[in-house]
């Protein structure tokens, strides 16, 4: 992959703090940058409480940050005043919910649900051209086509989290976030859902920030992966680095906890502990992410880059 | 061999709902061998939380058992009444719950509920009761035992509570453990944790395990045989290796075929959901999702083939006359690893 793609969103030094200035302050998100390059799936990984929701819902700018930035195509989202410019944003950037029972409102019929984005940006000149588009859309998912005049409830799960996919492509959007979208859905349905999803990026060319805690499944669709922990990132890299040759011993731990369905390998799994409290922050020696093999980041003092070098060294040697 | 001590057989659970009967458990039977885990894998609606809802006597008020037996033993659970499975549950045979939310009564201190199954069943004294509460907290991993004891759930993580509710159901030391996906609320690491706890727990006070959940991660580390749930019917059983390694429900290979494991490049999601139990299939319940289906797939329901003295299998694609399939490649690739095993075991 060349260095010359195209950024898409860049987060800088964002904090999410909530209960700011009060005894239960809460750093949700402390001190977090990474770039999203145009045309692929950033995978946002972490236990909960780790801050990649807040992340996510500060990317679409649900909150005001605490401090730092978040560039959607070199605009600085907080900076948008007119509400042309927001609309502008809004219908670039959309969002998959975790829940699809509690993400889609159970008194709306199918069409109307997928329209509103349609209806809010006048996307369809007319009620037929309205019902052709949310048609369209609900196949492309694979919807039946007249599934368009049925309520929430008559879906299963599955179907319902297609309809939030259709929803979210309405508006003929350049990124979605995709926040835990098949955590809630059976083995077999989360495959379905996974495709789907990666099938649309390709057609559509669509970019995503996927949301997850189920490691395995984010390895399989992410391009890249920046691992959470305590309302920090503590490493980012590609997909394949961050499993096979993980640098940050809370990314290694977090790996070696993941259930694998083979039997011979659950018998010899070793979970690796780790500690948090060895990473102490000191005014003088700060931590931050820094590149430790190319595209590989990891967040450690200056003094501790050298040994994360010499372990993806070993890492090399070994293969 | 091993103690037989429950024998499900036949078993047939019907809801009644407006709709009209929903045919939730359909001629299942399964064993439970004294000190093994056994999973029990299925989707949602698959019908594993009715069946060890059964066990245990907790069926709602529209569900009806049509027919078959659940032995405990050498007496009938299906044929006790209220009072007497109150001496049961919590006692003999003891459930662990899928979320420690809301499996804690959120008014009592945890030492109370820790020592309410002794007071109850085994007439313990409350003194006597809270001290053996006290060891357990101590025995499930919770620090500061001494003072902890005394809070309420709200005063705990996640992973405590559920270390709590498994002092709570190991308390009286029962035969059975039923676990309906035990971490299924809790973050990797944590669950990691609760599972290593729940293998020490299970040696020390020799109990047997029926572990109910949709992971296949979590049952290729727990379990000592495996039961493959569809549809309200056990589809496939055998050892935990055979059943991983050697599969022969093509439902079993959808499944292991649409988990992505770390080093997979491909998902292959099965198509379709699954049917509706209302009206449910009269052939096999997979049919209508299966690529290999045959013509009797859909007429007639297939019998269990022996494909060793563990492991049986409900598809006709195990019968004689049955056309040879080739199974997906993350199948043959993992039979192949089962031909490892076994040339290695026998030497």
């Amino acid at each position: 992959m060349s260095e010359k793609r195209k950024k898409i969103l860049e987060v800088k030094h964002l904090k999410q703090y909530f209960n700011v200035g009060k005894a239960d302050e809460v750093r949700a998100v402390d001190d977090v940058t990474f770039d999203v390059y145009e045309g692929e799936t950033f995978g946002l990984v972490g236990e909960s409480g780790s801050g990649k929701t807040t992340t996510g819902r500060s990317i679409i700018h649900l909150y005001e940050p605490t401090d730092g930035s978040i560039l959607f195509e070199g605009r600085d989202i907080s900076k948008l005043k007119t509400k042309a410019e927001f609309l502008k944003f809004r219908r670039e950037m959309q969002m998959i919910f975790q829940d699809p029972y509690a993400s889609l409102n159970p008194r709306m019929k199918i069409k109307d649900i997928v329209a509103e984005g349609i209806d809010i940006h006048h996307l369809a000149k007319n009620d037929a051209e309205r019902s052709k588009l949310v048609e369209d859309l609900l196949e492309t998912v694979g919807l039946n086509r007249d599934h368009s005049s049925r309520y929430p409830h008559e879906f299963s799960g599955g179907q319902r989290q297609r309809i939030g996919i259709a929803r979210a492509l309405a508006v003929k959007p350049k990124f979605i976030i995709a926040d835990e979208p098949i955590s809630a859905l059976d083995v077999s349905i989360q495959a379905q859902v996974v495709n789907l999803l990666k099938d649309l990026q390709r057609e559509h060319g669509l970019t995503y920030l996927f949301i997850a805690h189920d490691l395995s499944m984010v390895k399989y669709i992410s391009d890249r992966i920046g691992v959470m922990h305590y309302g920090k990132l503590l490493e980012v890299g590609t997909a394949d680095e961050i499993y096979a040759h993980p640098l940050h011993a809370y990314t290694a731990s977090l790996i070696s906890a993941v259930p694998v369905p083979d039997p011979e390998y659950e018998r010899n799994r070793k979970q690796l502990p780790y500690d948090a409290s060895a990473e102490q922050d000191h005014p003088d020696n700060p931590r931050k992410l820094r590149e430790i093999v190319p595209g590989h980041f990891v967040r450690c003092t200056e003094d501790e880059v050298a040994t994360y070098r010499k372990k993806a060294e070993e890492y090399k040697q070994q293969a | 061999m091993a103690e037989r001590i429950l024998d499900v057989k036949n078993l047939k659970i019907d809801f009644h709902t407006y709709a009209g009967e929903v045919k939730a458990i359909r001629d299942v039977s399964f064993h439970l061998d004294k000190g093994e885990t056994l999973a029990i894998v299925g989707e949602s609606g698959s019908g594993k939380s009715v069946t060890t809802k059964s066990l245990m006597g907790l069926l709602a008020n529209n569900a009806e058992v049509t027919g078959g037996s659940i032995m405990f033993h050498d007496q009938d659970i299906l044929k006790k009444s209220e009072k007497e499975m109150q001496n049961i549950r919590g006692k003999d045979i003891a459930m662990i719950f899928q979320d420690p939310m809301t499996s804690l009564d959120p008014t009592m201190r945890i030492g109370q509920q820790i020592a309410e199954p002794l007071i109850k069943h085994k007439h313990v004294d409350k003194k006597k009761a809270w001290a053996q509460a006290l060891e357990l907290m101590k025995l499930v991993g919770i620090t500061d035992a001494e003072e902890r004891i005394k809070n309420y759930p709200h005063q705990f993580s996640g992973g405590q509570r559920q270390r709590i509710v498994i002092a709570i159901a190991l308390v009286c030391y029962p035969e059975i453990l039923i676990a309906d996906e035990p971490t299924t609320a809790l973050d990797v690491t944590i669950q990691a944790q609760i599972l290593e706890l729940m293998k020490e727990l299970q040696e020390k006070i020799e109990t047997s395990i029926i572990f109910i959940t949709h992971d296949l991660g979590v049952v290729a580390g727990m379990a000592d045989r495996v039961a493959v749930m569809y549809a309200g019917q056990i589809v496939e059983y055998g050892t935990v290796d055979e059943i991983f390694f050697n599969p022969q429900h093509p439902y079993t290979w959808g499944l292991l075929n649409s988990m992505p494991t770390l080093s997979s490049t491909k998902l292959e999601a099965i198509p379709g959901t699954p049917p509706d139990l209302l009206d449910p299939p009269k052939g096999d319940p997979f049919v209508a999702r299966n690529p290999y289906a045959m013509k009797i797939d859909a007429e007639q329901r297939p019998p269990f083939f022996k494909v060793s003295e563990t492991h049986y299998a409900a598809t006709w694609l195990l019968h004689p006359d049955a056309p040879k399939v080739t199974p997906p490649d993350e199948i043959i690739r993992r039979r192949q690893t089962f031909k490892d095993i076994m040339a290695h075991r026998a030497i």
